[in-house]
């Protein structure tokens, strides 16, 4: 993309991006990646374009979304949450266990499973603002803590058998969309409403902008944190529900390198991964590339091995244009 | 009344003793240079006014209310605003939200309390003209800016809410001759609405220009409280190294 150095009259892509940007909060080359990545698999497979598998992959992607939703809140403070895959499974397993061990109503094993994720975030979160150990640190350290607790939960075993009411949040298909995807499309919106529009959401911009300036402005940067660790935590707690709900199990071992795609795909939609920007929208088109991808390369036969291989470079390629850019954007 | 009154404050970081006892006076519409060595205390002691440290012992009083257990977001309600020295811009929001960190508008909408951008945006472009600072767009992200229009910024921050004191931390240390003079004008324009200003320089001559009084902070105590208009380059000089031969620094500063 070429821009005239000279001051002209800005071009059409320039002037649409300026106002995507600002009333979207979604970067256009995301949406060009994700237009051009299902066109590709549609002209290499033919199982590509079809409203069940349209459906498949935005079943795929509703649980890596929630994750991708908590990365996004978290990276864009200037933090990062490594633990949520394995929060994921944790919460997984304890709700299994309250509805199933012990015979909780659904209502209450619902709960304890959100309840679980977020409790292991505020952990995070305390230890993070008021132990200050670096984020990378702690929840590099609970990734190992909530996997080992499901573990020990669930006594290495996959828990099965959830109550009717509980499958229907994984399983269900209210005028035949999944209800993971149904859940997703709320807390999406309410999020990114949230996260672009709310006080709370704007702060969490300023203090991964810079931390001075909003600790300056009379913001407690310390207690913003706390809460974005467990909202964090929280998120990752309905990851697990949904999860759990549409395996009808609690699995211990659920969610494992989760993370790894979840911050992908916020990077992918445009969070900077130092903090100051991100968007929730930006992130479930992120989410969305993320899921076409693998959709397509299982389509293709592709073994999962390499999926992993390729999420990988994706990672490492998004965050590679995303510096290119911002040095294009501050040379001089 | 004095608008703002220190008295008797004290900090300590540690084992390091930082101020000792410095007592402190604003009115209303005054002008404070606040002058001294690097290490004498200028700025743990506007940090204290701020709320950002806590004093050990003292009184601070805004309007004869006491503010020593305020926050520093209470005492900004309160009309205390601090212009940086590195600014504290969020690079990489816009001026709006830049200005309206920590004090957003909000509208309800359907039961939610959200940011009202719209109003935002109006009123920064206010402030903005008002300043007739001159920037490329306010919907751009501040880091895109100049040096001297990203002080425009952090300026509009600090007035945007009809503070009654603003403390300056070097504001003309980095600028061009140019907006050194606009900035100085801009003091004489807040002492002219009954503003409170405390200005920390290092630019003896912007010091002596634009105040009323001067303090001279001295290894954590007010040295000196001197009136400009009786005051010269050499006195403060003095005042700063604490006596002795002050000439050939004096002379220095004189020439500017």
């Amino acid at each position: 993309m070429a821009t005239p150095q000279i001051q002209s009259v800005p071009s059409l892509w320039a002037r649409l991006q300026e106002k995507s940007i600002e009333q979207l909060h979604i970067r256009l080359e995301s949406i060009v990646v994700l237009v051009g990545l299902a066109a590709i698999m549609a002209i290499l497979s033919p199982f590509f374009l079809s409203v069940s598998n349209f459906m498949n992959i935005l079943l795929a992607t509703s649980t890596i979304g929630v994750l991708a939703i908590a990365a996004t809140f978290v990276l864009s403070s200037g933090g990062l949450d490594l633990s949520i895959g394995s929060v994921l499974g944790l919460s997984g397993v304890v709700g299994a266990a309250f509805a199933v061990n012990l015979g909780m109503p659904t209502p209450i094993a619902v709960l304890a499973t959100i309840g679980a994720g977020a409790l292991a975030g505020l952990v995070n979160g305390w230890v993070i603002t008021r132990g200050f150990v670096p984020a990378f640190i702690v929840t590099l350290g609970m990734l190992g803590i909530a996997r080992g607790l499901a573990l020990v939960i669930s006594d290495g075993r996959v828990i099965y058998g959830l109550p009717d009411w509980m499958l229907f949040l994984g399983q269900g298909r209210p005028f035949g969309i999944p209800m993971p995807v149904i859940i997703l499309i709320i807390v999406a919106i309410i999020m990114h409403i949230v996260l672009a529009y709310t006080r709370y959401g704007r702060h969490t911009l300023a203090i991964g902008d810079n931390e001075n300036a909003a600790r300056t402005a009379g913001i407690n940067v310390e207690f913003h944190r706390l809460t974005l660790y467990t909202l964090s935590g929280g998120l990752a707690g309905l990851a697990g529900l949904l999860f759990a709900t549409r395996i009808n199990s609690g699995d211990p071992t659920a969610g494992i390198t989760y993370e790894l795609t979840a911050i992908t795909a916020a990077i992918i939609g445009g969070t900077n991964l130092f903090g100051g920007r991100g968007s929730i929208l930006g992130t479930m088109i992120g989410a969305m590339i993320m899921g076409v991808l693998q959709n397509g390369l299982n389509l293709l036969a592709v073994q999962s091995y390499y999926q992993q291989m390729a999420i990988g470079c994706v990672l490492v390629l998004a965050v590679f244009i995303d510096q290119f850019q911002q040095r294009q954007e501050t040379k001089v | 009344m004095s608008l703002l009154d220190l008295s008797g404050i004290e900090k300590s970081f540690g084992s390091v003793s930082v101020l000792h006892g410095v007592d402190l006076t604003v009115g209303a519409g005054e002008v404070i240079g606040l002058v001294g060595d690097n290490g004498a205390g200028k700025s743990t002691l506007m940090k204290i006014v701020t709320g950002m440290y806590q004093a050990d012992r003292g009184s601070i009083t805004l309007e004869g209310d006491n503010i020593l257990e305020l926050t520093p977001g209470e005492r900004r309600a309160r009309g205390i605003e601090m212009i940086y020295q590195d600014l504290a811009l969020a690079k990489q929001q816009d001026v709006a939200s830049n200005i309206f960190l920590g004090r957003e508008p909000t509208r309800r909408v359907l039961g939610m309390s959200l940011v009202d951008r719209r109003k935002m945006k109006l009123d920064a472009q206010k402030m903005i003209d008002r300043l007739g600072a001159k920037l490329p767009a306010i919907t751009r992200p501040v880091g895109s800016f100049s040096g001297g229009q990203q002080q425009s910024v952090a300026i509009a921050r600090a007035l945007t809410f009809n503070p009654k004191i603003v403390i300056m931390d070097e504001p003309t240390a980095a600028l061009a001759v140019r907006e050194v003079q606009s900035v100085l004008d801009l003091i004489r324009q807040l002492k002219s609405q009954g503003i409170g200003v405390i200005l920390i320089s290092h630019r003896l001559n912007d010091v002596l220009s634009v105040t009323d009084r001067i303090i001279v902070l001295r290894q954590g105590r007010a040295a000196a409280n001197l009136l400009t208009k009786e005051t010269t380059m050499p006195d403060i000089v003095s005042a700063i190294v604490g006596g002795g031969d002050v000439m050939v620094a004096a002379a220095h500063e004189a020439q500017g």
